[in-house]
């Protein structure tokens, strides 16, 4: 299956495209919070709501991030608690 | 086409051919079975047939109403998508029992009594064990097992729910039930063991990696999305419903997170997403069971791309492992653009069916207040962000390079996902075609701005998370394990307690075998010792001693009566 030969070098394999793809994704999240703050200068977009706690600045930005961060830490202290050999089973 | 014949007897039926074809006949029929099935449901239209009295009951062997036939509908789609994805397997027992279990899945949907459904629901079991058993493994059989005691309980449980209704209700339609009492409780938690409730979840996590590379695919479609149908059919808005479902929304995500064996994964991230439906049918409104069914249907199209996507992996690389994955994207590259297609599909990315779909419940829940669920469900969305959107596409195909170059997929299980991601991105960029499909009147739009930004806020930034995580090593690393999930009750301790009663067993019968032995032989040494050669009872008797006692007892005998016997009784 592994093939040394295999010298073609991808563009994933250079550590410095690596850093492209980190700002890029910070540069994502910087332009999709934006409306955040034309709504709370009630410019062009308006968030339609359903809870109050919706109109908290930022509030599923947020939400996403804390959430997953969450669960994360969360499963990293479970790991120790769950966690057994391959074979444990068998 | 043929007047008032359940759809799924057409893939039972047609199971016959599989042993007598070859090559590719067999293939062509395991193709147009599928069609054919779809073709008699739309052919039919809504409508009930196969009425008929068997013992006092009253059997409906066909109905088709709006319910029903979304679910027919993309059952018959999910075989077909399952057939190409088995195209290249060379296992006459695969595709037979595979198309019984397709078949009996669709005969189920369309039952219009519970007997009906029974026996359907009983097949479905039997039937997709043996694609289990087909990996042909130690551990597949063991697990296969495991799952048929779940399987064959649930049937059990049904049949005496049923039986109970009938007693209270003198009907056995399969119609709205609701949770009244025993009877509907014994129904309810049959239908909850197939739809993978907490702690009755087990058997999905447990059996379905341990399938064959089609077989996963193939299950991962089927039993659970009847037991939604059959949720949704019987007990709309039932409110234990909705606590269940968040519960199932969220326990599965920690464990996917943690899990290293990509099939796993997906297995918990389906369980995760069936909470999202049971949530839907707990709320119980029409744009809710909309939800619900319209999530099962895209929900099925993204889980099976995911799960064919593992599964080609899993077929060349001989691992589906995340630890030992990696760098795929430089050998698989066509098979890793479907992945990330069914990732951002499952994660519910605008465009996508996930988006369309999913929102119709979380608005659901919005529209009826319910605060609480409505923050579980976004929690659980974004959880499932990392462990379908992020984790099985990353490890898989980037993450470090695992240095394992393959070939690409065969090219009868890329077209297979190739058809499933086309769904998913149709239904996401068209989704008034599966609208028209839905139960209830389609009121919902899911392309608002709001919607959509906010959605993008919530995903964007939990992937802004993970790179965070990744960038600085907190995420936590793949690691080749065990997970202790609730099997552990019933793998270890039960185990135990089960081996410990049978050698108490073993002890006690020993024991009674011993003191029976011992009886016998006792009396066996008394009868020896008395009656035995030359004993006691075994003397031979000279014939003149012989007369003599005889003449003796009748003399005494004489005496006897002569003398008490003739007296008159005392007065």
């Amino acid at each position: 299956m592994s093939n040394p030969d295999d010298k073609k070098k991808y563009w994933l394999d250079e550590p410095k495209n690596i850093d492209k793809i980190y700002y890029a994704v910070l540069v994502l999240c910087v332009l999709i919070a934006i409306p955040d703050v034309l709504s709370l200068l009630n410019i062009v977009y308006h968030k339609h709501i359903e809870f109050q706690m919706e109109n908290i600045f930022e509030f599923y930005s947020l939400y996403g991030l804390v959430c997953y961060v969450a669960l994360i830490l969360i499963a990293k202290k479970l790991r120790k608690v769950l966690m057994r050999s391959e074979d444990y089973y068998d | 086409m043929i007047e008032g014949l359940n759809p799924g007897f057409i893939l039972i039926f047609g199971a016959v051919l599989i042993p007598l074809t070859s090559g590719i006949i067999r293939s062509a029929v395991t193709l147009i079975l599928p069609l054919l099935a779809l073709a008699q449901l739309y052919w039919l239209g809504l409508g009930s047939w196969g009425h008929f009295d068997f013992l006092g009951l009253t059997i409906e062997m066909t109905r088709v109403d709006p319910l029903a036939r979304i679910f027919g509908t993309i059952f018959c789609i999910a075989s077909f998508m399952g057939m190409v994805y088995s195209l290249h397997v060379k296992d006459t027992m695969q595709h037979f029992v595979a198309l019984i279990y397709m078949g009996s899945a669709i005969g189920a949907v369309f039952a219009g009594d519970m007997i009906t459904l029974f026996v359907f629901w009983e097949l479905t079991a039997i039937s997709s064990v043996f694609l289990i058993w087909a990996s042909r493994t130690e551990r597949a059989y063991k697990a296969g097992m495991r799952y048929l005691i779940m399987q064959v309980s649930s049937g059990v449980i049904l049949l005496g729910g049923i039986i109970l209704y009938y007693q209270d209700t003198g009907s056995i339609a399969f119609t709205y039930i609701g949770l009244t009492g025993l009877a509907s409780g014994l129904i309810l938690v049959a239908f909850g063991i197939k739809a993978a409730f907490p702690f009755l979840h087990n058997w999905m996590q447990d059996a379905y990696p341990e399938a064959t590379v089609t077989g996963t695919v193939i299950l991962s479609a089927f039993t659970t999305k009847l037991a939604i149908y059959a949720l949704a059919r019987a007990f709309p808005g039932t409110d234990i419903l909705i606590p269940i479902g968040g519960v199932m929304t969220i326990f599965p995500i920690f464990y996917a997170v943690l899990e290293n064996d990509l099939r796993r994964v997906l297995a918990y991230s389906l369980n995760n997403q069936l909470g999202f439906m049971v949530v839907g049918i707990g709320i119980g409104t029409e744009l809710s069971i909309n939800g619900t069914a319209a999530h099962a249907f895209a929900h099925i199209m993204y889980k099976s791309l995911l799960f064919m996507c593992m599964g080609a992996v899993l077929f060349r690389t001989g691992t589906a492992k995340a630890s030992e994955l990696g760098g795929l994207y430089k050998s698989m590259p066509v098979t890793m653009v479907f992945c990330i297609i069914g990732a951002i599909s499952i994660a519910g990315f605008p465009l996508t069916g996930g988006f369309v779909s999913k929102a119709m419940i979380q608005s659901a829940a919005g529209n009826a207040d319910m605060v609480v669920i409505w923050l579980v469900m976004l929690f659980a969305s974004a959880g499932v962000m990392d462990h379908s959107g992020i984790k099985v596409p990353f490890f898989t195909f980037f993450a470090h390079d695992s240095g394992i170059r393959v070939k690409e997929a065969p090219l009868n299980m890329l077209l297979a996902m190739g058809i499933a991601a086309f769904f998913c991105i149709g239904i996401g960029v068209y989704p008034d075609a599966l609208y028209a499909l839905l139960p209830y009147e389609p009121t919902y739009h899911p392309y608002t701005a709001s919607h959509v930004i906010t959605s993008l806020q919530l995903l964007l930034f939990a992937v802004l998370a993970f790179t965070l995580l990744m960038r600085y090593k907190i995420y936590p690393p793949e690691l080749r394990s065990t997970n202790l999930d609730f099997d552990w009750f019933y793998r270890v301790p039960l185990k135990w307690l089960a081996l410990a009663i049978g050698r108490l067993i073993v002890i006690v019968w020993t024991w009674i075998i011993g003191i029976a032995n011992d009886v016998v032989r006792k009396i066996i040494t008394t009868t020896a010792d008395t009656h035995g050669d030359g004993k006691v009872m075994a003397r031979t008797t000279a014939s003149g001693t012989a007369v003599m006692i005889v003449v003796a007892i009748l003399g005494f005998v004489m005496v006897f009566f002569y003398r008490y016997a003739q007296q008159p009784p005392a007065s």
